[in-house]
C-alpha cells in the first residue's frame, strides 16, 4: 500500500501522487474542489478518499460523467484506529466498463450523507452498512436493519463485536 | 377440525359451504376498484420464493399496488466468519454463499486473494477453472429453468432439468468428492489433480446437455401457455434497472451488453470464443431466451476447453500457499514443514485491498477483500448479484397481477443464500 503522507487536504491543485494521472480524479477535483482528501493505491486500482461532507456532490458528478452503476456500498472497521470506519463505494461506468472505488472515513457517532438521491440502488446497501456496522446515513428514506432482526443489539461486523460468545450463541463454543 | 367429512360431500353436490367463523369476523373480499386494500404476506415459506424470502404485497383486487421484499431470514454472518478464519479456511464458506454456483464463488475469492498475493496461475489450471465454472453456469441455469417452469405449471421440464443437472453434479463429485460444496478452486490453483478419465466423462455429459437444451427449448418456446404467461410480463425501464443495481441475464435481456467475462477478463476467458446474448424485450420471456442462449454458449466454451486444454501443472509453484501432495509429505521434509505451517499458521497476505469481479450465473459477483498483512482477512465483502437483482422486485411488481408475480420472481433467479449471506 502506497500511502501518501505529504498531501494536505484543502489545497485543491495538488492531488495525491498515486492518482495524479487519473482523469476521473482530476475531473472530480475540478468539479468539487477539495473533495479528495487522500488516495491509496490498492492492488488493482486506486481507492480515492472523499471528504465525508462532499460525497453526494462527488457522486452526482461522477454519475453524470458516466458512472451510472453503483455496484455496492460497504464498510470496513479499522478499530481501534480513529476514525474507525471506512465506507466504500464501488462504481462502474457502462461506456467502457471501467471501475472506480471511493472511500469515506467516518468515526463512531458521526453521520454521512446518503447517496440514495443519486442512485436508488444505494438504499439496501446503506441499510446493510448501517445494520452491520452502525454507520448512520443522513436523509436515507428508510434506514432500518435489513439482515438482523429489528430488535437486535449491536452491529455484528464491528471488530469489537465477538464472533462467538454472544448471548444468543451456543454455549461452550 | 370439524367432525366427519360430510362437508366434503356437500361440496361435491355443489352446495354452498357455510363456515361459521367463531371470531364473528366475516371476510368480505376485496373487489377491484372498490378502494379496499388487502395486505398479503407472501413467504417467508412460500414454494415459489425458493428460499426464505418474505414479500409484503398490498393488493387491490388481484393487482399488486406495492411489494416490499423483506430479507435477512437466511443471514448466517458469513462475512463475519471470514474475518475469524485464515485465508485458506474461507474457501468452504464461499461455497455456501450461492449454493447453486459454488465454483464461481470459489473462483472469485481465489482470484481476489491471488491478486493480493501477486500469484500467477498456470494456464492449465485457468482453463480448468473456466471449464468447471461454465458447467456450473449450466447447472445453475437448469435449476432456474426447472423451478421457473414448475412455478408456471410445466412439470415435465423440472424433471428433465434435474436429470441433466445430476450428471453435472456427478462431474463435480468426480473432481472434488462433493456434489455441491466443492471448494475445488482455491488460491493458488485447484484443490486436487483432475481425476483420471475426466475428459471422457465431461465429453459424454456435454453431448447430453446439448440435446437437453434443445429439448427444453422445444418444450417451452412454442408452448402457448408458457408464451402467454411470460411475454410482456415483468418489464421495468432499463435505466431504473441499472439504478437499482440489477446485473446479469436480467440486464442483458433489457439490451445492456454487460458481462464480467468480457469486460474484465480473467482466467483466460479472453482466449475463448463466446457471444454475450442480449435481448431488448425486457420481459420474462426475454430473460428465458437469454439464459437458454447462455447455456448454449457455456456448452460451446466447455467444448473449446475440452479440445484445447493445455498441458502443464494444475497449481502454481507456491508451496507456502497450497497444501503439498500427500505422497510427498511422507518422503520429503520440506513438504511436511509447509503442510504444518499452512495448517497451523496459514499464510500472510500483503496489506492492500482488491475488488475482484466474475460473472456468476446471476450477474456480477464481486469480492472486496481487505488484507492488513496478517493471515486472516481483515474484511471480505461479497457483492452478490442476487442482492442487487432482488432490490428491483418492488419496482417490478408494481401494477402486476398477483399470478404474474410468480413468473416475475422466477425470472429473477435469485438465491436467498446469495442475498442474505
Amino acid at each position: 500500500m502506497n500511502r501518501v503522507s505529504a498531501y494536505h487536504p484543502g489545497s485543491p491543485s495538488v492531488l495525491p501522487e498515486v492518482i495524479a494521472g487519473n482523469s476521473d480524479a482530476l475531473a472530480v477535483d475540478q468539479q468539487v474542489p477539495g473533495a479528495i482528501v487522500d488516495a491509496v493505491m490498492a492492488v488493482d486500482e486506486p481507492q480515492i478518499y472523499i471528504d465525508s461532507a462532499q460525497i453526494v456532490p462527488v457522486c452526482r458528478h461522477l454519475k453524470e460523467a458516466g458512472f451510472v452503476r453503483l455496484a455496492g456500498i460497504t464498510g470496513v472497521d479499522w478499530w481501534p484506529r480513529s476514525p474507525r470506519f471506512e465506507v466504500i463505494y464501488l462504481l462502474q461506468s457502462l461506456h467502457d466498463k471501467r471501475r472506480l472505488r471511493l472511500a469515506v472515513r467516518t468515526g463512531e457517532g458521526q453521520e454521512i450523507d446518503s447517496v440514495t438521491s443519486v442512485w436508488r440502488g444505494a438504499n439496501w446497501y446503506e441499510r446493510e452498512t448501517f445494520d452491520l456496522f452502525g454507520v448512520v446515513f443522513r436523509k436515507h428514506p428508510n434506514l432500518e436493519r435489513i439482515m438482523m432482526p429489528a430488535d437486535w443489539e449491536g452491529h455484528p461486523l464491528r471488530k469489537d463485536y465477538p464472533v462467538h460468545g454472544h448471548k444468543y450463541s451456543y454455549r461452550d463454543e | 377440525m370439524r367432525e366427519g367429512y360430510d362437508h366434503v360431500a356437500s361440496l361435491d353436490a355443489e352446495h354452498e359451504l357455510a363456515i361459521e367463523d367463531p371470531s364473528g369476523l366475516e371476510y368480505k373480499g376485496s373487489q377491484p376498484g372498490s378502494g379496499r386494500r388487502m395486505t398479503l404476506n407472501m413467504g417467508p415459506q412460500h414454494p415459489s420464493t425458493h428460499g426464505v424470502l418474505r414479500v409484503v404485497l398490498e393488493l387491490d383486487g388481484e393487482t399488486i399496488l406495492s411489494a416490499r421484499p423483506e430479507i435477512g431470514y437466511l443471514h448466517t454472518g458469513i462475512e463475519k466468519q471470514c474475518e475469524a478464519k485464515k485465508y485458506q479456511q474461507v474457501v468452504p464458506l464461499t461455497d455456501r454463499v450461492d449454493y447453486l454456483a459454488n465454483l464461481n464463488n470459489n473462483l472469485c475469492y481465489a482470484l481476489a486473494v491471488e491478486k493480493l498475493l501477486g500469484l500467477e496461475i498456470p494456464e492449465m489450471a485457468q482453463w480448468m477453472r473456466v471449464l468447471l465454472c461454465e458447467l456450473t453456469r449450466v447447472a445453475s441455469h437448469l435449476i432456474w429453468l426447472g423451478t421457473h417452469a414448475l412455478d408456471i405449471g410445466a412439470m415435465t421440464v423440472y424433471f428433465y432439468c434435474f436429470r441433466e443437472r445430476e450428471e453435472i453434479l456427478k462431474i463435480f463429485e468426480m473432481f472434488s468428492g462433493q456434489r455441491m460444496m466443492t471448494s475445488y478452486i482455491r488460491p493458488g490453483g485447484l484443490a486436487l489433480e483432475p481425476p483420471r478419465g475426466w475428459h471422457k466423462a465431461i465429453t459424454r455429459v456435454v453431448e447430453r446437455l446439448q440435446s437437453g437444451v434443445d429439448e427444453y427449448q422445444e418444450l417451452l418456446a412454442g408452448n402457448p401457455i408458457w408464451v402467454n404467461r411470460t411475454k410482456g410480463v415483468g418489464m421495468l425501464p432499463v435505466d431504473i434497472m441499472i439504478d437499482l443495481g440489477v446485473t446479469g441475464p436480467m440486464l442483458r435481456a433489457a439490451g445492456v451488453n454487460i458481462d464480467a467475462r468480457k469486460d474484465s477478463p480473467h482466467s483466460s476467458y479472453d482466449k475463448f470464443q463466446f457471444d454475450v446474448p442480449t435481448r431488448t424485450a425486457n420481459d420474462v420471456y426475454a430473460r428465458f431466451e437469454v439464459r437458454m442462449e447462455e447455456m448454449r454458449q457455456s456448452i460451446r466454451m466447455v467444448r473449446q476447453a475440452l479440445d484445447g486444454m493445455p498441458s502443464g501443472p494444475w497449481h502454481a509453484d507456491a508451496p507456502h500457499i497450497l497444501l503439498p501432495d500427500r505422497e510427498k509429505m511422507k518422503t520429503q521434509m520440506e513438504a511436511l514443514i509447509y503442510h504444518f505451517k499452512i495448517v497451523t499458521e496459514g499464510y500472510r497476505v500483503p496489506a492492500g485491498s482488491v475488488y475482484q469481479v466474475v460473472e456468476s450465473p446471476r450477474g456480477e459477483l464481486g469480492y472486496y477483500v481487505v488484507s492488513d498483512g496478517t493471515a486472516n482477512p481483515h474484511r471480505v465483502f461479497m457483492r452478490t448479484p442476487s442482492f442487487g437483482n432482488l432490490q428491483s422486485l418492488g419496482a417490478m411488481l408494481e401494477g402486476v397481477l398477483i399470478a404474474d408475480s410468480i413468473a416475475v420472481m422466477g425470472s429473477m433467479d435469485f438465491v436467498l443464500g446469495d442475498v442474505d449471506r
